[in-house]
């Protein structure tokens, strides 16, 4: 098991650094860096100072391995557009989008497999259909309108919750601060949080869902049946978990796309995050903040992923007991 | 009441209704089972033994159902009983043994947690206890070091030793009659007469009563007291082994045992039963039997027999109405001759 650790987070140092690898080649070849940060007026002699201040007159791999460096120390050149480090800008604004994810992610999961053991157990029932013919509608509108919608319905019509923004924040450490501990700031995390997960939510519904019917058909629950166990403990206790490794795998990739792709979100709801920063960052072609982003989210899929992995070996315990030296 | 059957079948019917009509895989069986006896249930695979055996126990799958007939378990109606009610009799008063040892367990949990939610569930004792009691259970049923091995997951085990575990699952609570649905069916043949044996003792022991649903005839002749004999849902004939393995009366039976290996002499060539078992759309009309029967005659196309109790048991074919003197006897003396 050892073994298979150090292999797996082996594999998630290659692809970052093939990630980086990219964000590198974005830096190189997408527009020129020096023209970007000097604009029209500026002399030759200034662009040769710059260049020779940016190092870009080394040979590319020195300047691959100089960039791959300072990205490990977190830093990541200063913001075209803003002027700022990029590193400085990221912290700033991580919290709100990780805050956003999480709530989502929650949402998403709590509900999400809620609704898909009852809908799977109740197979049925017109309760279990209804919701299954709603989730129809969070799989298949896109997330904007979804967003939209929301805010026409809870902020315009009803007025009982804000259309955008992350009201009142308490600082908890010196760079997070935190909507949680407010009630404008929960109020205000509703409906982005909503939107978010809700393509999340029902998609892990109908996994939980299709797979809880196929357990339910297999011997060992007829067998749990037979021997006249709870319906708590057949539904919960053994079908439950043995639903649970696919559920995790895609779980873990909603949660990687959810921080990722919180963009959209983010932007309906004019939500200060790194999605934000990220799209304002392609309107002005901010190749540093790109880069950071990029590897930003190589980073968070690398983790999720490995954590995942790890995650199957606590729920089956069939893959923990892989032959010794097997693959070594 | 010690003569009250522990468990009674009368006229039972499971009807599965479909878009294409209704079918049905039990069709009017009925038998008793006494306290400690072993019954074998035979008969080809869609004679609906299975489906009897799960319709005991109230886990015929929807849109299955017990249309008609009645099932008492020592004297009292549990055809009809609430979901919850026929719960507490599962694993309890009826423990069930299924085919497959390898699909029956569940593979994320340690079987000794398997074994102590049983016996928890059904009996009012502790944690230690019930683990006391699971260690026992796993010792008897044989497997070897079970203070050890309590703590492994079912695909640590081989084929073999996870029946025995399932075994263990089944007599848990210490129910009154276990019923077996081919248990060895899946498992090789070097380890099929441990299992049997293993089954026989610990129910010999404890007094409980066995329904072992099979097709293998050796399992039926080595294992059990009586045996009934299925045939499309029906029954064909029921009464003591020995005298049902050497004497059987119904046609069926008769061709059955003619095709087993075990009865012939060496060298001996097999017998087949022309055509095959119908499905459950084309029962034919009469005796369900009559279209392969090689003594039909007229009656048994028109008329459907009910068992015709002889002996020591029944035989449900029109060879042996005693309200019919031309026949009455000639099919007996035919019947013995095999």
């Amino acid at each position: 098991m050892l073994a298979f650790i150090i292999r797996r987070v082996g594999q998630a140092v290659a692809v970052l650094f093939t990630v980086g690898l990219v964000a590198f080649c974005i830096f190189r070849f997408m527009g020129d860096p020096v023209e970007n940060l000097l604009g029209q007026e500026a002399t030759q002699a200034d662009r040769e100072a710059l260049i020779e201040r940016l190092g870009l007159d080394d040979p590319i791999p020195v300047q691959y391995v100089r960039f791959v460096g300072n990205a490990l120390q977190g830093e990541f050149g200063i913001s075209y557009r803003l002027g700022r480090p990029v590193s400085e800008l990221i912290a700033e604004r991580l919290p709100a989008t990780l805050e956003l994810a999480m709530v989502s992610a929650l949402f998403a999961l709590v509900f999400g497999v809620l609704f898909g053991v009852y809908t799977g157990i109740r197979r049925d029932g017109v309760l279990a259909n209804i919701v299954m013919s709603v989730s129809l509608v969070g799989v298949s509108l896109p997330t904007f309108l979804i967003g939209i919608l929301l805010i026409w319905i809870f902020a315009v019509e009803l007025g009982w919750l804000p259309s955008f923004g992350r009201g009142d924040t308490v600082a908890i450490t010196e760079n997070w601060d935190s909507v949680l501990l407010t009630a404008s700031g929960l109020k205000s995390l509703i409906l982005p949080g909503i939107t978010l997960g809700l393509y999340q939510m029902t998609l892990i519904m109908r996994l939980v869902r299709s797979e809880m019917l196929e357990v339910l058909r297999t011997d060992y629950i007829r067998f749990a049946r037979a021997r006249g166990l709870r319906r708590q403990a057949i539904y919960f206790g053994h079908a439950l978990k043995n639903t649970l490794v696919p559920v995790i795998t895609v779980t873990g990739l909603q949660l990687g796309s959810i921080i990722a792709f919180a963009i959209i979100t983010e932007t309906v709801f004019q939500w200060p995050g790194v999605g934000l920063l990220f799209v304002n960052a392609i309107f002005f072609v901010d190749i540093p903040v790109m880069a950071a982003y990029l590897l930003l989210v190589g980073t968070v899929f690398v983790t999720i992923n490995l954590i995942v992995d790890l995650l199957y070996f606590a729920i089956d315990p069939r893959l923990r007991f892989d032959a010794p030296g097997k693959g070594a | 009441m010690i003569d009250r059957p522990l468990l009674s079948i009368r006229d039972l019917v499971v009807e599965f209704t479909t878009r294409r009509g209704v079918l049905r895989p039990v069709d009017g069986v009925g038998f008793d089972i006494a306290r400690g006896e072993i019954l074998g249930v035979v008969g080809e695979s869609g004679a609906g033994k299975s489906m009897m055996g799960s319709a005991v126990v109230g886990l015929i799958d929807r849109p299955g159902r017990i249309a008609s007939g009645a099932v008492l378990l020592d004297g009292e109606p549990i055809h009809r009983l609430s979901e919850e009610a026929m719960r507490r009799i599962r694993g309890r008063r009826i423990g069930m043994v299924f085919q497959d040892p390898l699909t029956s367990l569940n593979p994320l949990l340690r079987i000794g947690d398997q074994i102590v939610e049983t016996i928890r569930t059904h009996l009012p004792v502790g944690e230690a206890e019930a683990r006391r009691r699971a260690i026992a259970a796993l010792d008897e049923v044989g497997i070897p070091a079970a203070a050890r091995r309590i703590d492994s997951y079912p695909h640590e085990f081989s084929g073999g030793m996870r029946q025995r575990v399932v075994i263990a699952l089944a007599l848990a609570a210490e129910p009154d009659l276990v019923i077996a649905d081919e248990p060895t069916t899946a498992l090789d043949v070097s380890v099929q007469a441990q299992i049997i044996a293993l089954l026989k003792r610990l129910c010999r022991e404890r007094g409980a009563a066995v329904m072992l649903i099979t097709h293998d005839m050796g399992v039926i002749a080595e294992a059990t007291d009586r045996v009934a004999v299925m045939y499309a849902g029906r029954l064909a004939e029921i009464g003591p082994t020995p005298d049902v393995l050497t004497r059987p009366k119904h046609p069926y039976t008769v061709g059955l045992m003619r095709s087993t290996p075990s009865t012939l002499g060496a060298g001996g060539r097999l017998h087949q039963i022309p055509g095959s078992m119908p499905g459950l759309r084309a029962i034919p009309s009469g005796c369900a039997f009559h279209p392969r029967c090689p003594k039909a005659f007229a009656r048994c196309d028109r008329e459907r027999p009910d068992p015709i109790p002889t002996a020591a048991g029944a035989v449900a074919c029109w060879l042996y109405d005693p309200e019919d003197p031309a026949l009455s006897g000639a099919g007996e003396a035919e019947g013995t001759a095999t």
